[in-house]
C-alpha cells in the first residue's frame, strides 16, 4: 500500500511541473497587461509605467521569468500581486477559510442528500420515490447555479426577506449570534451549490448501486438470510462506492471552479472571486498562483481517489 | 460673454453688489461651469467661499454603521498607488487632502485652514505660487500632529519616479517648500491657472511622513502602512481584505465639528451592478452603492416601492465615437494607422460630417442611458457644463445622404456608396459592454440607411483598454475605421482632457502607442490653443481657448460625441450623501448623514 502511494506521488511531481510550465506560458502569452488601467490614465506618464514594468520584471524573456518564478516558489515565495502590492500567499490564505467553509458545507450537504436518496432509490427501482428523485435530480443538474442563485435571491431575499444575499466576512455579532449569522448567510450559496452537486451525484449513486445490487454475491448474501439493511450497507455499498469516490474526488476541484459563479452572485470573498477579479485586472501573479492551487488540488484529489480505491478494493493497489 | 462685462461682474461680487451664487448662475448660462466660475472669482480676487453646509447633525457619531457597496472592492489603500477609483474611494475614508471639490463644484477646505485666494494672500497674481495654510491642531490617527513637513514629504514622495506613484504628474512640475510649521508654498515653473491640483482631491491625499519616510523611492512597495492606513480622516482603519472589504470606525478626534455622523463604515466589494442596485434600492441591505451601470429601465423598476433611489452627479465624462484619420488597412514600416497614410474615405470632411448626422443620440438616450446620460454635440462637457454654445448635433439621414451625394459618394451596384473605387465600408469597434453593443446596433442601422456598410467588432474590455504593445485590438492602436468608448474627466479642469488631442500626442509605433491622440488628428490651430491655455492666467481668455478647442474638434468631426454620462449611484431613501461630479464619491464622506 505505502509503495503504491509513493508511486502515485512520484507521478504527481512531474505533472505539477508540467502544469506550471503550461500555465506560465499561457499566461505570459495571453493578451492584457497588468498596467492597463494606468495606461488610460492621462495623469500617469509612460516613464512611470516603464519603470514599473522593469521593476516587476515584465520585460524579461518568458523562460527567465518562469525560472525566477519556480525558484521563488521552491522557497515558498508566491510572488506578490501587482494590483494590491501584497503577497499572493497572504491574499490566498485570507480567502481560503471562506472558500473551505462554503464549498465544504455544500459538499457535505450534497453527500448527505445524494447517498441516502441514491441508495434508497436503487433498492426500490421504478417506485414512485425513485421516479420523483430521478426527476428532481434531472431538473437539478439541468439548472445552472447562476440561475438557481438568482432565483433563490429573488425568493428568499427580495420577496420573503428572510436571508441576506450579500455574504459578509465581518459580522459584528459575537458568540452564538456570530455562528447563527454565519450559518444564515451561507444557507443560500451552500444550498445552491450543494443541491446542484447532489443532483448529479444522486443519479450516479443510484446507478452504481443498481450495478452491484444484481450481482450474484448479493443474492448469495440474501440467501444466507442476512437482513436487507445489512446486505445493502455492508455488501452493496462498499463496492458501489468505488465509482462514486472517483466522481467526488475528481469533481471537487471542479466544484472550486463552479463556485466561482456562486461566489460572484453572493459576493463571497473566496478563491474563485479572487481568480475572477485578478483575471479582469490582469494581475498575473495571482492568476498564476490560484490556477496553480487548482492544479495542485486536481492532482491531490486524484491521489486521494487512488488511495481510497486501494482501501475500498485492495486488489487495485496490488497491481 | 464680453470680457468687460465679466470683469465688471467680478467687481460687483467683490464689492458685495452681486451674490456669488448669482454670479455662478450667470456664468453657467453662458456655458461656464461652477468650478470654473469659482476659479474665475478666486483669480479675480474674490475669496472662494464654500457652499453653505447643509449638514444638520449636531453631535459626532450616533448614526450607526454606514454600509457601502462597490462592485469591485478596493485592492490597496495607498491613494498614490491607486489603480482605479475603487482604491481612491477606499483610501479616502482614512486619508484626506487639503481641499476637495464639493457638490456645487466649490473648493472645500478639508485639512486647509482656508482656500488660498488673492485676497488672503494665498495666490500670487502671476499664478506662479500658491500658499496653503494647514488647519492647526489636526492629528494623525496615531496622535502625531500634522505639519508642513508632511506636505513637503508627500511632494517628494509622489514626484520621485522610483516611488512609481500614479499621482506623479500632479507633483512633478512644481516645488513645495515649508514656510512655517503650518504653511507651505507651492511654486510652479510656469503660470498655472489650474492651481488647485496638488494636495486637492484623490491624488491630493496626504500620507504621514513619520510612517512613510523610510519607504520613499524603490522601497515604496514594502511600506507596511500601504495596507494599514493611518490618516486624518473621519474614520480610523480597522480591517482590510483586498478586493473584498474595508472597515473603519469613527475617529473621535476628527477635526471637523459634529462629524462624522456614522459610528463605523464598511465598504464591501464584488458582484455586479444589478445586484448592488438590488441590495440598496430594493432590499435596503446596504446604504449606498457605487456606479450603477444598469439600464435605466431596470433601475426604474427597482425604485418602485423600494427602500432606495438612484442619485446622479454631473461631471464631464463623455461617451463618443472616434474617427480614424489614418488608414488602418495599410501597413507602413510595420505600423497600421500610420501617420504616413490618410484614410481613403474618412479623410473627406463630408463623410465625417455625414457620419455625425447619422448618430441618433435621442434613440441612444431613450433606449439605453435614460436618466444617466445627456445628449450632446460637444466633446468637452465640463467641468460641469462647460458647454460650447456654438455647436449643435442633429440626426438627419436625408441631410447625410445629400451631403454624401454632393461629395461624389454614389451608391454602387450593391447599394454601398463609393467614389473612385473606394467604398464606404467601415469597421466599428468598441469594448464588450451591453450599452455599447446596443449603441453599435442603433448606429449601424442609420449608417445602412445612408448606404454605408458597417462591420461591428467588439473586444473584451481588458484587451481593448490595455497598453499591451503586442495586441492589435487596443483602442490606442485603433486599427479600425471608427471606435467607441468613454473618456472620464478626472478633474474639474479641461487641461488634461483636451491636451490628449495635441498633435505631439499622436499614438504611434514610436511612442509604443502611448500617445492619447488616437484619431491621429493634426490641427495647428488646436495645438496653439491648447498650448496657450496651459499658461493663460486670464480665466476668461483661458475658458475661451478651451471652447475654441472643443469647437475645432466639432468642426473637423474628430469625434462624434454620443452621450454626456452622469455618475449614477444608489442610496437608501434616508441616506444623505454629499456627491459631486467633480470628486470621487467618498471625497466628502465627512458630510454624509442619515435623516429620520
Amino acid at each position: 500500500m505505502s509503495q503504491y502511494v509513493l508511486r502515485r506521488l512520484m507521478i504527481a511531481i512531474p505533472s505539477l511541473l508540467g502544469i506550471s510550465v503550461v500555465l506560465f506560458v499561457v499566461l505570459a502569452l495571453a493578451p492584457g497587461d497588468p498596467f492597463s488601467e494606468l495606461a488610460t490614465n492621462p495623469n500617469v506618464p509612460p516613464e512611470v509605467q516603464a519603470a514599473l514594468r522593469a521593476r516587476f520584471g515584465l520585460d524579461d524573456p518568458i523562460y527567465l521569468r518562469y525560472l525566477h518564478w519556480l525558484n521563488a516558489m521552491m522557497h515558498g515565495d508566491w510572488g506578490f500581486s501587482f494590483v494590491s502590492r501584497m503577497n499572493v500567499d497572504t491574499l490566498i490564505l485570507q480567502r481560503l477559510p471562506t472558500t473551505l467553509y462554503v464549498i465544504g458545507s455544500s459538499q457535505i450537504l450534497a453527500l448527505l442528500v445524494a447517498i441516502p436518496v441514491g441508495v434508497y432509490a436503487a433498492t426500490k427501482p421504478y417506485s414512485i420515490f425513485d421516479r420523483i428523485a430521478n426527476t428532481l435530480a434531472f431538473v437539478g443538474f439541468s439548472l445552472p447555479t447562476f440561475f438557481t442563485g438568482i432565483l433563490f435571491i429573488l425568493i428568499f431575499s427580495v420577496t420573503l426577506d428572510w436571508l441576506p444575499f450579500v455574504y459578509t466576512t465581518d459580522i459584528k455579532a459575537t458568540g452564538i449570534h456570530y455562528v447563527l449569522e454565519m450559518i444564515r448567510q451561507a444557507i443560500m450559496p451552500v444550498a445552491v451549490l450543494g443541491l446542484f452537486q447532489a443532483a448529479s451525484m444522486t443519479r450516479f449513486v443510484r446507478s452504481a448501486m443498481l450495478d452491484v445490487i444484481r450481482l450474484d454475491y448479493v443474492t448469495t448474501a440474501r440467501a444466507k438470510g442476512l437482513g436487507q439493511a445489512k446486505v445493502i450497507v455492508k455488501h452493496v455499498m462498499r463496492n458501489a462506492m468505488i465509482p462514486v469516490v472517483t466522481l467526488i474526488a475528481l469533481q471537487l476541484p471542479a466544484v472550486f471552479g463552479g463556485a466561482i459563479v456562486t461566489e460572484q452572485i453572493f459576493r463571497i470573498p473566496g478563491i474563485g472571486s479572487l481568480l475572477i477579479s485578478s483575471i479582469l485586472s490582469n494581475d498575473t501573479p495571482v492568476v498564476m498562483a490560484v490556477a496553480f492551487v487548482f492544479a495542485c488540488l486536481v492532482v491531490l484529489f486524484n491521489l486521494v481517489a487512488d488511495v481510497l480505491y486501494g482501501w475500498l478494493d485492495p486488489r487495485i493497489s496490488l497491481r | 460673454m464680453l470680457d468687460k462685462e465679466l470683469r465688471s461682474m467680478i467687481g460687483d461680487v467683490k464689492d458685495g453688489r452681486m451674490d456669488r451664487r448669482a454670479f455662478v448662475k450667470r456664468l453657467a448660462a453662458v456655458g461656464l461651469t461652477a468650478p470654473m466660475a469659482n476659479q474665475i472669482l478666486s483669480i479675480g480676487g474674490v475669496a472662494m467661499a464654500q457652499s453653505p453646509s447643509p449638514y444638520p447633525p449636531t453631535k459626532r457619531g450616533g448614526g450607526g454603521p454606514l454600509k457601502l457597496l462597490w462592485w469591485q472592492g478596493p485592492t490597496l489603500l495607498n491613494p498614490h498607488f491607486a489603480t482605479g477609483t475603487k482604491d481612491q474611494d477606499g483610501s479616502r475614508l482614512f486619508y484626506e487632502p487639503l481641499a476637495s471639490w464639493d457638490v456645487d463644484g466649490h473648493l472645500n477646505p478639508i485639512l486647509a485652514a482656508e482656500i488660498p485666494s488673492i485676497k488672503n494672500g494665498g495666490l500670487s497674481a502671476d499664478a506662479k505660487t500658491v500658499t496653503w495654510k494647514l488647519k492647526p491642531g489636526v492629528k494623525w490617527h496615531d496622535g502625531k500632529p500634522v505639519t508642513a513637513d508632511d506636505l513637503v514629504f508627500n511632494w517628494e514622495y509622489a514626484s520621485d519616479p522610483a516611488t512609481a506613484c500614479v499621482s506623479i504628474s500632479t507633483y512633478s512640475g512644481l516645488t513645495v517648500e515649508k514656510v512655517d510649521d503650518l504653511t507651505v508654498r507651492i511654486t510652479f515653473k510656469e503660470p498655472t491657472p489650474f492651481w488647485a491640483n496638488a494636495f486637492v482631491g484623490a491624488y491630493g491625499c496626504i500620507l504621514p511622513k513619520h510612517l512613510f519616510a523610510d519607504y520613499k523611492g524603490a522601497k515604496s512597495r514594502e511600506a507596511p502602512n500601504n495596507l494599514k492606513p493611518v490618516g486624518t480622516g473621519p474614520y480610523k482603519f480597522v480591517e482590510f481584505k483586498p478586493g473584498d472589504l474595508v472597515r473603519g470606525e469613527i475617529n473621535p478626534d476628527y477635526h471637523m465639528a459634529n462629524r462624522p455622523f456614522f459610528d463605523s463604515v464598511e465598504m464591501k466589494g464584488g458582484g455586479d451592478a444589478v445586484s448592488a442596485a438590488r441590495a440598496v434600492i430594493q432590499t435596503g441591505e446596504y446604504d449606498f452603492a457605487w456606479n450603477m451601470q444598469v439600464e435605466d429601465e431596470v433601475l426604474l423598476r427597482l425604485e418602485k416601492g423600494g427602500k432606495g433611489k438612484t442619485l446622479y452627479a454631473v461631471g464631464g465624462d463623455i461617451e463618443f465615437i472616434a474617427i480614424n484619420f489614418t488608414d488602418p488597412n495599410i501597413e507602413v514600416d510595420g505600423e497600421r494607422s500610420s501617420m504616413k497614410t490618410k484614410h481613403p474615405s474618412l479623410s473627406d470632411p463630408a463623410v465625417r460630417q455625414a457620419l455625425a448626422l447619422l448618430v441618433d443620440r435621442d434613440s441612444v438616450k431613450k433606449a439605453i442611458y435614460g436618466r444617466a446620460g445627456r445628449t450632446t454635440a460637444n466633446y468637452l462637457n465640463g467641468p460641469d457644463d462647460f458647454v460650447s454654445k456654438n455647436t449643435k448635433w442633429e440626426f438627419n439621414v436625408d441631410k447625410a445622404i445629400a451631403l454624401l451625394d454632393k461629395a461624389g459618394w454614389k451608391p454602387g451596384a450593391d447599394g454601398i456608396r463609393e467614389k473612385d473605387g473606394k467604398k464606404l465600408k467601415f469597421v466599428y469597434q468598441t469594448s464588450i459592454n451591453g450599452p455599447r453593443q446596443k449603441t453599435q446596433a442603433i448606429v449601424k442601422q442609420a449608417f445602412q440607411k445612408a448606404g454605408i456598410d458597417v462591420e461591428l467588432k467588439s473586444v473584451v474590455a481588458s484587451v481593448f483598454f490595455s497598453s499591451d504593445v503586442a495586441n492589435p485590438d487596443t483602442y490606442s492602436k485603433f486599427y479600425t475605421d471608427i471606435e467607441e468608448f468613454q473618456i472620464p474627466m478626472t478633474q474639474p479642469d479641461p487641461a488634461l482632457h483636451m491636451r490628449r488631442y495635441h498633435s505631439r500626442n499622436v499614438a504611434t509605433k514610436e511612442n509604443k502607442w502611448q500617445g492619447q491622440n488616437f484619431p491621429r488628428w493634426v490641427n495647428k490651430e488646436f495645438d496653439a490653443a491648447v498650448d496657450a491655455a496651459d499658461t493663460e492666467t486670464d480665466p476668461v481668455k483661458r475658458a475661451a481657448l478651451y471652447i475654441k478647442c472643443n469647437d475645432l474638434m466639432w468642426q473637423d468631426t474628430v469625434v462624434i460625441p454620443v452621450m454626456h454620462r452622469l455618475a449614477v449611484e444608489a442610496a437608501s431613501n434616508t441616506l444623505r450623501p454629499a456627491l459631486s461630479g467633480w470628486a470621487n464619491q467618498t471625497d466628502n464622506i465627512q458630510d454624509w448623514y442619515r435623516e429620520g
